[in-house]
């Protein structure tokens, strides 16, 4: 890709004082990262997302910016599911005050729902979806279903 | 609190335990008020005859006794009541509670409201640990589990005997030769974590290939339903059938075991072979369920 000599400079998308930046998303997960961690169209955070951005460790890649609101490492673990290699920047002042990756978690409750329709998970029982993380893929704590591939297209 | 939810759950050490334990109970080295004034609940969303009698005889050769649902139409269920709320109810009036339900899972989240133990008799497709240890105690009382050669013959998708009888096959090193018929092959899934544990699979189209080289010949129930129609039900169905014809030079000590109940799987005039052992499979779900109702409930 070549850059216009005279192109006006300018940010993607500018710093934010304080809240949490999640950089090195997998191109294209944005918007899976933030129905992960529970951002909707209804919930007042400002929220600027970048879709494919060149990346020098990563090809492309996806950032978002959360104004405001430091995520909890319990909530930005949840993403490691798509997005192994994001860094988690806590800003604090227009300064990275915290810098983290992800980590996957050892199990994975009400994100994901079931595949098998025969799962007592997807009836109007008073449980959350659970799986957990193995080598494989994950697998549902109750009727053993691995989900091995394509996980967000599972994603509640 | 101990449960009984799948044998996946459990490990070799746990399961050799059991086997003995139902051994010495089968050899009626046991005490028979051991569970005197226990009284255990049968809760049974799915019909069964051997299974939920099984249990009831279990119970009451320890001294224990057994109350059970009428039926399904007769049960809060038809009114809309959640079944974490039917174990949370039941829980108050038993000492432990037997589970079939149709769907799967639905024993791991009745562990998790119950007061008291559960013990999974079936949850759908999924697991039915007191039919795969009684297939174990079967097999052991004719050959060591070690190093088994079993053929796994049938609908080997949807039966879930023969997914849990796989499973802990695999922690005896045990080869399992699958004959099944088209669509209704072992899921890939499980075939490849099988083989990830160092169990040889190998798929067959034809039983006869294999009949000779068998220790165990596991044989399931090829569903009616699972076909469109019944002429092409038929012609699977009898292509599958075990035959004293099929059993002509195969191994002399080996056994033919069906988790019942059989349809057409198996010709009647095998009964009379030596290698018949359905019925004393059967049998076997006494020591089996009683060892199991004393691991829960003492």
């Amino acid at each position: 890709m070549t850059k216009e000599k005279n192109a006006p400079k300018g940010l993607l998308i500018s710093p934010i004082e304080n809240g949490t930046v999640i950089d090195h998303i997998t191109a294209g997960e944005a918007l899976n990262v933030l129905r992960i961690i529970g951002i909707t169209g209804t919930t007042q955070e400002s929220i600027s997302v970048a879709t494919n951005v060149e990346s020098g460790k990563i090809g492309f890649k996806d950032i978002v910016k959360i104004k405001n609101r430091e995520l909890r490492k319990d909530e930005v673990d949840k993403i490691a599911l798509i997005a192994p290699r994001a860094s988690i920047n806590i800003i604090r002042n227009y300064k990275v005050w915290d810098k983290k990756g992800v980590e996957i978690p050892s199990e994975v409750i009400g994100i994901v729902r079931c595949p098998n329709p025969g799962c007592i998970s997807n009836t109007n029982e008073p449980i959350h979806s659970c799986f957990l993380v193995q080598p494989k893929g994950l697998r549902c704590v109750y009727c053993d279903w691995l989900i091995s591939k394509d996980i967000t297209s599972h994603i509640i | 609190m101990r449960h009984i939810i799948s044998i996946r759950d459990l490990d070799r050490a746990e399961i050799d335990g059991m086997l003995d334990h139902a051994q010495a109970l089968q050899e009626r080295r046991y005490d028979s008020e051991a569970l005197k004034g226990r009284l255990l609940g049968l809760l049974f969303f799915e019909p069964s005859t051997r299974t939920r009698m099984s249990f009831a005889s279990a119970i009451a050769r320890l001294g224990g006794d057994s109350i059970s649902m009428d039926s399904v139409e007769a049960s809060s269920m038809v009114k809309g009541e959640t079944l974490a709320d039917t174990i949370r109810v039941v829980s108050g009036y038993v000492d432990a509670i037997v589970l079939r339900h149709p769907k799967e899972g639905a024993a791991r989240l009745a562990s998790e409201f119950a007061q008291v133990p559960v013990i999974n008799a079936g949850d759908g497709a999924g697991q039915h640990p007191s039919q795969t240890l009684l297939d174990l105690y079967t097999i052991r009382q004719s050959m060591p589990l070690d190093g088994v050669t079993v053929g796994l013959l049938g609908d080997l998708r949807y039966g879930r005997t023969a997914h849990s009888l796989a499973h802990a096959l695999s922690l005896y090193r045990a080869t399992l030769h699958t004959i099944s018929p088209k669509g209704l092959e072992l899921p890939s899934g499980l075939a490849s974590e099988l083989r990830d544990t160092g169990t040889d699979v190998i798929e067959h189209d034809d039983v006869q290939e294999v009949v000779k080289d068998l220790d165990v010949l596991y044989v399931t129930r090829i569903q009616r339903e699972r076909f469109p129609d019944s002429a092409s039900y038929f012609k699977v169905a009898s292509s599958y059938r075990v035959t004293p014809e099929l059993l002509t030079g195969v191994r002399d000590h080996l056994i033919v075991l069906h988790p019942l109940p059989r349809v057409n799987e198996i010709d009647p005039r095998v009964d009379h072979l030596p290698y018949a052992r359905y019925f004393e499979q059967s049998a076997n779900g006494i020591p089996v369920r009683m060892a199991m109702l004393l691991r829960v409930m003492t």
